[in-house]
C-alpha cells in the first residue's frame, strides 16, 4: 500500500478517499509503517500515536462507508508540532521540563482539525520551546534533513518539515516566532506558511515569544497549503490577538496566472551572509516569474539590519516571562530542594537546556530597570520603523520575493557552538515577524544537492497573494516533485 | 496632627479592592469566595502552558464605574502590563496588571473630620488580577514545614487606588477609608467584605519637622485588612518613625509587614533589595479603547452617592446628623429609602431607624439588608401610631414582637388586643373610677398641684393596660376635673 500512497498530495490522498481506493485505515497504516521503516533514521517524531490514530482512521471509514460527504482533509493523516497543546497527549516542547506534561485541553488549532477528519500521527520534535534554527536544541533527539542525514532539518520546526519531506505525514503543522516554519521548510524542499499574526488562534501553542508567535502549515503542495489554512484560519475569540474577520477559501487564490503583478525584490535581502549560490539559484527563479509576466523590481528595506538585534531583544524579553511558570509547583518537572526558591532554581537549572537560559537571561536583562529604555523599549521602535519600511514597499508591489535562508541546510554542530551565528542566519526571517506581515517558503532549485527555498512576502492578511505566486510557480517548475533518496541503504549508512 | 510635639505626619494610600464580577478577570471562573481548595481554576487563571486571557468586559464596566464615582478621569486609551515576580501563589510568576495607562487618571473624594472638610486627591486606580492563597501546614508560617497553593482566587478581579500623600493625620486616613469604602458599597462595585479580604490596604507613611515642605522618607506596610488595624498600625509606625528621628538616626526606606498579635510592623525588605519587577505591556491581550460612549452608559448605572443622598434627605426634614447617619452605609440608607415610600413622615422615620431598629438590630448582630423586619412592615407600625390605633410606647413593643416572629404589626396589635381604647365612653367610665379611688390626688390637683395630674393618667393607663388613647384621656380628664 505504502507504494500507492506515500508521497501523495493532501488533494491526492482526498480523491483517492474519495473514490473508495483507499480507506483512512489503509492510508493511516501505510503512514504509520513509514514512520516505523525511516523514523528510526529521521527521527521526526517524538510521539507516535499508532492506536489513537487508526481508531480515528475507523471513524472516518465508518463515515464514508455510510456515504457521508466527505470535507477535503477527512481522514488525512497529519502531525503536530510538540508546542501545540492535545488533551491526554504528551506536549513537550522537547524540553525536559515538559518532559511529562500532559495538556488537560486541546489548542484551538487542534481542535479545528480535529472537527475536519484529520488523523493525528504524532507529535514532532523541535528545539527546545522553539528557540533555535537547526532542532539541534531539543533535549530528546536530533532529527535529520531527509536529504543528506549529516545535515540539520532546521528549525525550530524541524520535525513538522522533516514529517512532510520525508512523507512521515501528509501534512503538518509547525509554529514560527523568527522563521521557524519558513527555514526548515526551505532546508526540508516542502512549503511553509508563516500567516499574518492574529489569522491563525494561539491557545493552546506554547507561548515562546507572544507578539511574533504564529501557526502555520508545511505541505507538499502550494494547494495542500490552502487547504490547510482553510481549516485553520478564523477568529477565536478565546485569542485575544485573534483577528475578528473571516477567513477568506484560500484555494480561490490558486490561479496560474501572475501577468502584471508586481513583485518587490529588497536588496538587503541578497547582502553579505548571503551564499552567492543561493542568491544565483533566487535569481532564476525570478526570471522564472518574470517569464510568466511578473514586474519586478529591486526596491529596500532600509531598517533591515537591526531586525536581528531587534528582534532577539523582543523575543528574549517575551520568552523570560512567558517561561517563568515553569517553576515546578504546578505541572512538569519539579527538583527537589529544601525550600521554594531552592526548588524554582534547581528545577529551572535542570529542566531547561543551555539555549532557553541563555535566551531567558538575555530578556530578563533587557527588561531590567535602567535597561529597559535602551533595549526592550529601543527595539519596540525599530519594530515600528520595520513595519513602516514594508508599509512603504507594499504601497508599490503586491509581494515581495527574497531567498528564505541565507543558506541551504548546515551540517549538525556547524553552527551550534556559535549562538551569534545561529541567530545572524535568521536575517531573511524575523522582519516578517516583527512586521506581523505573512510569508511563505516554497522549493526554488538546489544548491550543493540540498534544497533552496524561496520567500514571498505579503501585506497583513495578504496570504493570497502569496499563494497566488507561489502556485504559479509550481506549476510552472518542477522543484516540488523531487524526493529525498531514503533508501534502505542511505538510511543505515547516514546513521551516526 | 502634631507627633512628639514637633512632626507632622504624611500618609497615602493604596487600597486594593475585589470587584464583585460573576467571574475571573481573564477566564470564565467564578470568583466566589470559599469552596474547595482549587476547585474554582481553569487552565487560564492556573498559568498551564498555551494558556491565553481574554479580559473579560464587565471588570472594565466596574472599573469606570469606581473611577466615575471618584471623580477620576477615564483614559480613553489603557493597557495591561506584565510585573514579573516570582512567587509560588502567582501561576504564572508575573501578575497581568496595569503600569503606565492606568484605566483611571486624577480624581478624589472629600473628607470631614471634626466639622473641617478636605479634598484627598486619588492618583489613579487600575485593573489587575488577584494571586492565590499559600495555605501553610501547622499553626504558623514559622512552624510550618510544608505549604499548598489554593489558587480559588487568583485571577479575581481588583482595582487598586492610589491616592496621593494628601492625609495628615490617623483621622484623616480613616475618614477617606470610610468614605473609600462607603462609596464601592454604593455603587455596588465590591461587596467590601474586609474580613474575606476583599478590600486590602496598602499604607505609605513618613514623617516631616513642622513646618518642613519637603517629604520625609516613607516606609510602605502591606497588606492590613480592617480599619482597626490601620489606626493601630499607624499609631506603631508614627511612633517608630518619630523614635528613630529623635535618636538622629534616619527612617529606612524600606517595605514593612503588620504583625497583628504582636501590634507591631516588621522590616520586610529594604529599597535596595525591592524587586525590579520588569514591566512591559502584555502582549497577549490588545490595548483597551474605551470610547465616550461606554463610560456614559456606565454613567447612567450610577446609583445616587452618599453626599447626593445625604443632601436629598437633609432636604426632606432631616437634620445633617441624621441624614449622615442614615447615609453611613448603604444598606441602612437603602432600607430608610424603601420605608419612606410607604410612610412619608421622615424625621420620624429616622428616628425609629437610628433608635430601636437600629438597637433590635445592633443587639442581635443582625445586617441591616437580613433584617426580619422589611422597611413596609416599619412603615405600616408608623401608620398604626400616626392613625392613633396604637400608642408609641405600644409600638416598642410591637416592633420587638416583629422582630422576634416576622408578623407585620396589625396582626400582633389584633393578636395581643393592643388596639388604643379611643372611646369616650369606655374611658370616663374608667376615669371615673380612677378618680374615685384617688380622692387626695384630686383634692391635690384643685388646690393647684399640677403635678397631680400625671399620677392620675397614669393610673388611667395601668388600669387600660397601657392602651387607652392618650390625648383622649388628658382631654376627659382635665374637662371632669375643672
Amino acid at each position: 500500500m505504502e507504494s500507492v500512497t506515500i508521497g501523495k498530495s493532501v488533494s491526492e490522498l482526498h480523491e483517492l478517499l474519495l473514490h473508495k481506493e483507499i480507506s483512512s485505515t489503509e492510508l493511516t497504516k501505510a503512514y504509520i509503517d513509514r514512520i516505523k521503516s525511516v523514523d528510526p533514521a529521521l527521527q521526526a517524531y517524538l510521539t507516535v500515536l499508532e492506536e489513537e490514530a487508526l481508531a480515528q482512521a475507523a471513524d472516518v471509514d465508518e463515515k464514508i462507508s455510510q456515504g457521508q460527504a466527505l470535507k477535503p482533509l477527512e481522514g488525512i493523516p497529519m502531525a503536530l508540532k510538540d508546542n501545540m497543546c492535545t488533551e491526554g497527549i504528551r506536549t513537550s516542547c522537547a524540553s525536559k521540563m515538559l518532559e511529562n506534561f500532559y495538556p488537560p485541553y486541546n489548542a484551538t488549532v487542534t481542535e479545528r482539525l480535529r472537527a475536519a477528519g484529520t488523523i493525528l500521527l504524532g507529535k514532532l520534535n523541535m528545539d527546545e520551546f522553539a528557540m533555535g534554527s537547526s532542532t539541534e536544541n531539543s533535549y530528546f533527539a536530533k532529527t535529520r534533513n531527509p536529504w543528506n542525514l549529516e545535515c540539520v532539518p532546521g528549525g525550530s520546526s524541524g520535525g513538522s518539515a522533516v514529517a512532510v519531506a520525508g512523507d512521515e505525514a501528509a501534512f503538518t503543522l509547525g509554529s514560527d516566532t523568527g522563521g521557524s516554519i519558513r527555514q526548515p521548510a526551505a532546508f526540508c524542499g516542502v512549503v511553509g506558511m508563516k500567516p499574518t499574526y492574529g489569522a491563525v488562534s494561539r491557545l493552546g501553542l506554547i507561548a515562546f515569544a507572544s507578539s511574533l508567535d504564529q501557526i502555520g502549515p508545511f505541505t507538499k503542495t502550494v494547494r495542500d497549503n490552502a487547504l490547510v489554512m482553510n481549516a485553520i484560519a478564523g477568529h477565536d475569540p478565546l485569542d485575544s490577538t485573534s483577528v475578528p474577520i473571516e477567513a477568506p477559501d484560500y484555494t480561490k487564490f490558486l490561479v496560474n496566472d501572475i501577468k502584471g503583478l508586481k513583485i518587490g525584490i529588497p536588496r538587503e535581502y541578497f547582502g553579505a551572509g548571503i551564499d552567492p549560490e543561493v542568491a544565483k539559484g533566487i535569481q532564476a527563479g525570478i526570471q522564472t516569474l518574470i517569464d510568466l509576466g511578473a514586474e519586478v523590481a529591486e526596491c529596500s528595506l532600509p531598517h533591515t539590519e537591526y531586525a536581528i538585534p531587534a528582534y532577539y531583544l523582543i523575543a528574549t524579553a517575551e520568552a523570560s516571562s512567558n517561561l517563568a511558570r515553569y517553576d515546578g509547583v504546578r505541572y512538569g518537572y519539579r527538583a527537589d530542594a529544601d525550600d521554594v526558591l531552592g526548588m524554582f532554581k534547581k528545577t529551572r537549572a535542570e529542566g531547561f537546556g543551555q539555549e532557553v537560559k541563555r535566551r531567558i537571561m538575555l530578556g530578563t536583562y533587557a527588561l531590567s530597570s535602567g535597561y529597559y529604555d535602551a533595549y526592550y523599549l529601543k527595539a519596540q521602535k525599530v519594530r515600528t520603523l520595520i513595519k513602516q519600511d514594508f508599509d512603504k514597499a507594499f504601497e508599490k508591489f503586491d509581494v515581495l520575493l527574497s531567498p528564505t535562508a541565507p543558506t541551504s541546510a548546515f551540517k549538525f554542530g556547524e553552527k551550534s557552538a556559535d549562538p551569534l551565528a545561529m541567530y545572524l542566519s535568521d536575517i531573511t526571517t524575523v522582519p516578517i515577524n516583527l512586521a506581523g506581515i505573512p510569508a511563505i517558503s516554497i522549493p526554488a532549485g538546489f544548491v550543493n544537492g540540498l534544497p533552496i527555498g524561496m520567500q514571498l512576502m505579503g501585506k497583513a492578511f495578504g496570504e493570497g497573494s502569496l499563494y497566488r505566486v507561489a502556485y504559479t510557480f509550481e506549476q510552472n517548475t518542477n522543484y516540488h516533485t523531487l524526493k529525498p533518496n531514503l533508501s534502505r541503504e542511505v538510511l543505515t549508512g547516514g546513521s551516526r | 496632627m502634631v507627633v512628639a510635639n514637633k512632626y507632622e505626619m504624611v500618609c497615602g494610600l493604596e487600597v486594593h479592592v475585589e470587584l464583585q464580577t460573576k467571574t475571573k478577570i481573564f477566564c470564565g471562573c467564578t470568583t466566589e469566595f470559599g469552596g474547595d481548595q482549587n476547585t474554582h481554576v481553569c487552565p487560564v487563571c492556573l498559568g498551564m502552558p498555551g494558556a491565553l486571557p481574554v479580559l473579560n468586559r464587565e471588570v472594565v464596566d466596574y472599573a469606570i464605574k469606581a473611577g466615575l464615582a471618584l471623580n477620576c478621569e477615564i483614559a480613553e486609551f489603557s493597557k495591561f502590563d506584565r510585573k514579573n515576580y516570582f512567587y509560588p501563589d502567582l501561576s504564572k510568576n508575573y501578575q497581568t496588571s496595569q503600569f503606565d495607562l492606568p484605566i483611571c487618571g486624577k480624581g478624589g473624594l472629600e473628607i470631614e473630620v471634626e466639622g473641617e472638610k478636605k479634598w484627598i486627591g486619588i492618583t489613579r486606580a487600575h485593573m489587575e488580577e488577584d494571586a492565590g492563597k499559600l495555605v501553610h501546614s501547622g499553626d504558623t508560617i514559622t512552624t510550618s514545614n510544608a505549604s499548598s497553593v489554593d489558587y480559588n482566587r487568583a485571577g479575581v478581579p481588583l482595582l487598586e487606588i492610589v491616592s496621593e500623600p494628601d492625609m495628615r493625620s490617623i483621622p484623616e486616613v480613616l475618614a477617606y477609608l470610610e468614605k473609600l469604602v462607603q462609596i464601592l458599597e454604593y455603587t455596588e462595585v465590591s461587596d467590601c467584605r474586609m474580613e474575606q479580604g476583599s478590600v486590602r490596604f496598602d499604607i505609605n507613611v513618613s514623617l516631616r519637622p513642622i513646618g518642613e515642605t519637603a517629604f520625609g522618607t516613607r516606609t510602605e506596610t502591606k497588606n492590613l485588612n480592617s480599619f482597626s488595624s490601620v489606626r493601630r498600625c499607624m499609631e506603631y509606625e508614627i511612633a517608630r518613625q518619630a523614635r528613630v528621628l529623635d535618636a538622629g538616626e534616619k527612617v529606612v526606606q524600606e517595605t514593612r509587614t503588620w504583625d497583628e498579635g504582636q501590634g507591631i510592623t516588621l522590616a520586610l525588605r529594604s529599597k535596595e533589595e525591592a524587586h525590579d519587577y520588569r514591566y512591559f505591556p502584555e502582549p497577549d491581550l490588545t490595548p483597551l479603547i474605551i470610547d465616550r460612549e461606554w463610560v456614559e452608559r456606565i454613567r447612567q448605572t450610577l446609583p445616587e452617592l452618599p453626599a447626593e443622598r445625604r443632601a436629598r434627605l437633609q432636604g426632606i426634614g432631616l437634620s445633617e446628623y441624621d441624614a449622615g447617619v442614615i447615609t453611613q452605609s448603604k444598606s441602612l440608607s437603602d432600607f430608610f429609602d424603601a420605608a419612606l415610600k410607604s410612610f412619608g413622615d421622615a424625621k420620624t422615620l429616622a428616628n425609629w431607624v437610628m433608635g430601636d431598629v437600629m438597637r433590635l438590630l445592633n443587639s442581635n448582630q443582625c445586617p441591616v439588608e437580613d433584617s426580619p423586619i422589611s422597611p413596609k412592615q416599619l412603615a405600616e407600625l408608623l401608620e398604626l401610631i400616626e392613625k392613633g390605633t396604637i400608642s408609641g410606647k405600644i409600638a416598642k413593643t410591637v416592633l420587638e414582637e416583629m422582630y422576634a416572629t416576622g408578623k407585620d404589626a396589625q396582626v400582633i396589635v389584633k393578636e395581643k388586643g393592643l388596639a388604643q381604647i379611643s372611646d369616650e365612653g369606655a374611658l370616663l367610665g374608667i376615669i371615673d373610677g380612677v378618680l374615685a379611688a384617688n380622692p387626695q390626688s384630686v383634692e391635690d390637683y384643685r388646690a393647684g398641684k399640677d403635678r397631680a395630674i400625671g399620677f392620675l393618667v397614669g393610673q388611667i393607663m395601668k388600669a387600660t393596660k397601657g392602651q387607652a388613647n392618650p390625648g383622649l384621656v388628658n382631654r376627659l380628664l382635665k374637662e371632669k376635673l375643672s
